[in-house]
C-alpha cells in the first residue's frame, strides 16, 4: 500500500513545478506576485491596473498555456508509451510503434506546404497520425499468425511509408520558407502553443488519458499473452483496438500541439516502473504524473538555458539518451 | 458430458494440425494427453478452450457450442494453465493470481477484500502463500506453475486445461503437482493435461488419449492405452510396461532395462 503514496507526492510536485515555472522567464515574477494576482483575480484584494494587465498577459496568455501544453504532452506520451509496452509485452516499445508519430509529422509538413493556415497543419497532423495507424492495423490484418508481431511489422511498414512521404514533402517544399518551418516543427517545441489550441486539445487528450487509465487493469492481463488473456475472459481484439485508438488519439494530438517530442514515451514508463513496479493499475497514473512534471521541467530548461530557445524535442532527446542508459541499468527490477 | 469435441479439424491447408478429432470429457476425470513433439497437443488443448475458430467440427461445453458462449462466463468454468513461460513484467505473485478474479468483475468494479481472500486461499491451498509478494519473474519454474494453478482456482473454474504442467519441474515438484491433482480431483475438479511422461499418465489419469500427427490413435483407461505397442507407435522406442503391484504399473525402456541388467549381474 505504500506505493500509493507516490500519487499524492507527485500531484504535489506537479503543482509545485507549475507554480515554479510560472515564475520563470525573461520577465521575473515572484511567487508572492502570483498569489497577489490570484487574490486580485478572485476579487479578494485589489491590484494596480497596469500591473494586473501585465501579469494577466504574461501568466495567462504566455506561460500557462505553454505549461499546460507541456504537462498534457508529457502525460499523453508517457501513458500511451506505458500502455504500448504492456500491450506489446515489450518494455522497449514507444508510442510511435504503430506509425502515429511518422504519420502526424508527414501530415503537419503536408499542411505547411499546401496551406498557410495553422489549422491545416494541425488537422493534417491529426488525420495522418490516425491514417498511419489504420494502415499498420490494416497490414496486420492481411496475414495470419502472431497478432502482436503482425501489428509491429505493420507499424514498421506504415512508419517507413510516412517517413518516405515526409521526405518527398521536404524535397518539394520551398527551401527558403517552408522547409525551415517543417524542419523546425519536427524538432518539437512549445513556442507556438497558443491558449486556444491548448484549450481545445486539452479535452480530448484528458479524455484519452483517462480512458487509458480505466483500462490499466486489462493491460496487466494483455501482457500475459493473447491466449491467457482470452482464457481469462478478455475480448483481446476489442480491448487492444480500443487501447490503440485512445493511444493514437492522444499521441497524434501531442504532435498537433508541440511537434515531435521523442524519448518521453519510452523513458518515463521505465522511471515509473522503477518507482512503483510493473502493476499497470498504479504504473499508469504514476507515469502520467511523472511525464507531466518531466516535460514541464525540460521545457523550462529549453526556454531558459540559453538566450535563444532550444527546440524541446532536441532537449528531450539529449536528456533521454543518458537517462535511458541509467534506467536500463536499474530496470531489471521491473522486467527481468 | 462436460466437454465434447466433435470431429474437429484445424490448421493450414498445406499442414493440418488436427484431423477429425473427437473426444469427450466427463466431470471429475483426469485426462492425460500423450503425443510426441508437434503432434498437436497444445493446439488441441487450445481448441478445447475455444481459442481458435475451427475449420471443421465443433467443441461443446455442457452441451452448448463453445464459440457461442460468452468468454467471461466460460472463464468462470474453464481455466487454462499454460506451459511455463518467461514473463516480461515482474508482477507480484498475488497480482498474477488476482487476475483470475477478472471474469467476476464488471468493467468499473475494483478488486474487493473478498477477491483478495479468494486469491490468498488458493495460494494457501497450494502451500505457496509465502510467495505472495514475490515478483513472479523471480520464483522458480515450479512455483510459477503453482501460481498459475492458483490463478485457475481463483477463477472459480472447475475444469482445468493444463499444457505440460510437469514440464520444467524438479522431481519433488512433479510429485507434488500430481498429488495436488489427485486431491483436487477428489473435490470434483476436472483436468485435461498434456504430458511427456507416460508414467504420470499411469499414476494419476483416469483416461489417456494418444495423439499422433493430429489424429487420436487411442483413447481409454491407462491400463488399456499405455501398452508397448502404442508407445512404440507414438515415440518409436520399445518400452515395457511392468506391473509392480496389482493395478500399479511403470514404464521401463527395453534397451536401457536390458543394459542395466547386464551391468548388475
Amino acid at each position: 500500500m505504500k506505493k500509493n503514496i507516490w500519487i499524492p507526492c507527485l500531484v504535489f510536485l506537479l503543482v509545485f513545478i507549475i507554480l515554479l515555472s510560472l515564475t520563470l522567464g525573461k520577465y521575473e515574477i515572484t511567487l508572492g506576485e502570483i498569489f497577489e494576482y490570484l487574490a486580485a483575480a478572485s476579487g479578494a484584494s485589489s491590484m494596480d491596473e497596469g500591473k494586473y494587465a501585465l501579469l494577466s498577459n504574461i501568466l495567462l496568455d504566455i506561460r500557462l498555456p505553454r505549461i499546460i501544453a507541456a504537462a498534457l504532452i508529457g502525460s499523453a506520451l508517457s501513458v500511451s508509451g506505458a500502455a504500448f509496452q504492456a500491450m506489446f509485452i515489450n518494455p522497449l516499445v514507444s508510442p510511435g510503434l504503430l506509425g502515429v508519430l511518422a504519420g502526424a509529422s508527414f501530415g503537419a509538413a503536408l499542411g505547411m506546404i499546401v496551406s498557410s493556415s495553422w489549422f491545416a497543419v494541425q488537422a493534417g497532423a491529426f488525420l495522418c497520425g490516425f491514417l498511419a495507424v489504420l494502415i499498420a492495423v490494416g497490414i496486420a490484418r492481411i496475414y495470419h499468425g502472431d497478432r502482436l508481431l503482425m501489428l509491429i511489422l505493420g507499424g514498421i511498414i506504415s512508419g517507413a511509408l510516412f517517413t518516405s512521404l515526409l521526405s518527398i514533402v521536404k524535397y518539394v517544399a520551398d527551401p527558403y520558407n517552408q522547409l525551415p518551418a517543417i524542419v523546425y516543427w519536427l524538432m518539437g517545441g512549445l513556442s507556438l502553443a497558443d491558449g486556444k489550441t491548448v484549450l481545445y486539445v486539452s479535452f480530448p487528450i484528458c479524455a484519452g488519458i483517462l480512458c487509458l487509465l480505466l483500462f490499466s487493469r486489462f493491460l496487466n492481463i494483455l501482457s500475459m499473452g493473447d491466449d491467457e488473456a482470452k482464457s481469462l475472459g478478455i475480448n483481446v481484439t476489442r480491448i487492444r483496438m480500443t487501447l490503440i485508438f485512445f493511444a493514437t488519439l492522444i499521441s497524434a494530438l501531442t504532435v498537433v500541439i508541440g511537434g515531435l517530442i521523442s524519448w518521453v514515451g519510452l523513458i518515463i514508463p521505465h522511471v515509473a516502473r522503477m518507482l512503483v513496479g510493473p502493476d499497470n493499475r498504479i504504473l499508469m497514473p504514476v507515469a502520467a504524473l511523472i511525464g507531466a512534471v518531466y516535460l514541464i521541467a525540460v521545457d523550462d530548461l529549453a526556454r531558459l538555458l540559453f538566450t535563444v530557445e532550444i527546440p524541446l524535442g532536441i532537449v528531450t532527446s539529449l536528456m533521454g539518451i543518458p537517462f535511458f542508459i541509467l534506467v536500463l541499468k536499474n530496470a531489471r527490477k521491473g522486467w527481468a | 458430458m462436460l466437454l465434447v469435441a466433435e470431429n474437429i479439424s484445424f490448421g493450414f491447408p498445406e499442414k493440418p494440425v488436427l484431423r477429425d478429432v473427437s473426444l469427450s470429457v466427463r466431470r471429475g476425470e483426469i485426462i492425460s494427453l500423450l503425443g510426441p513433439n508437434g503432434s498437436g497437443k497444445t493446439t488441441l488443448l487450445k481448441t478445447l478452450l475455444g481459442l481458435y475458430r475451427l475449420d471443421k467440427g465443433q467443441v461443446l461445453f455442457e452441451g452448448r457450442a463453445i464459440s457461442s458462449l460468452h468468454r467471461m462466463a466460460l472463464a468462470r468454468s474453464i481455466a487454462y494453465v499454460p506451459q511455463i513461460h518467461r514473463a516480461s513484467f515482474a508482477y507480484s505473485v498475488i497480482d498474477v493470481v488476482l487476475m483470475g478474479r477478472i471474469p467476476h468483475k464488471t468493467f468499473f468494479s475494483r478488486f474487493s477484500p473478498r477477491d483478495m481472500e479468494i486469491a490468498e486461499a488458493a495460494l494457501d491451498k497450494l502451500s505457496i502463500l509465502h510467495l505472495r509478494d514475490r515478483p513472479y519473474t523471480r520464483i522458480s519454474g515450479g512455483e510459477r506453475q503453482l501460481t498459475l494453478i492458483a490463478r485457475a482456482m481463483t477463477q472459480g473454474a472447475h475444469t482445468f486445461i493444463m499444457d505440460e504442467p510437469a514440464n520444467g519441474l524438479d522431481y519433488g515438484n512433479q510429485i507434488k503437482l500430481l498429488e495436488g491433482l489427485i486431491d483436487l480431483c477428489d473435490e470434483g475438479y476436472t483436468f485435461i493435461k498434456s504430458t511427456h511422461f507416460p508414467d504420470h499418465a499411469l499414476w494419476v489419469a483416469d483416461r489417456v488419449i494418444m495423439l499422433k500427427e493430429g489424429r487420436i490413435i487411442a483413447d481409454g483407461p491407462p491400463d488399456d492405452v499405455i501398452t508397448s505397442e502404442n508407445l512404440f507407435e507414438l515415440y518409436g522406442r520399445e518400452v515395457d510396461i511392468h506391473s509392480l503391484r496389482e493395478s500399479f504399473k511403470v514404464c521401463i525402456p527395453r534397451k536401457i532395462g536390458k543394459c542395466r541388467c547386464l551391468h548388475t549381474h
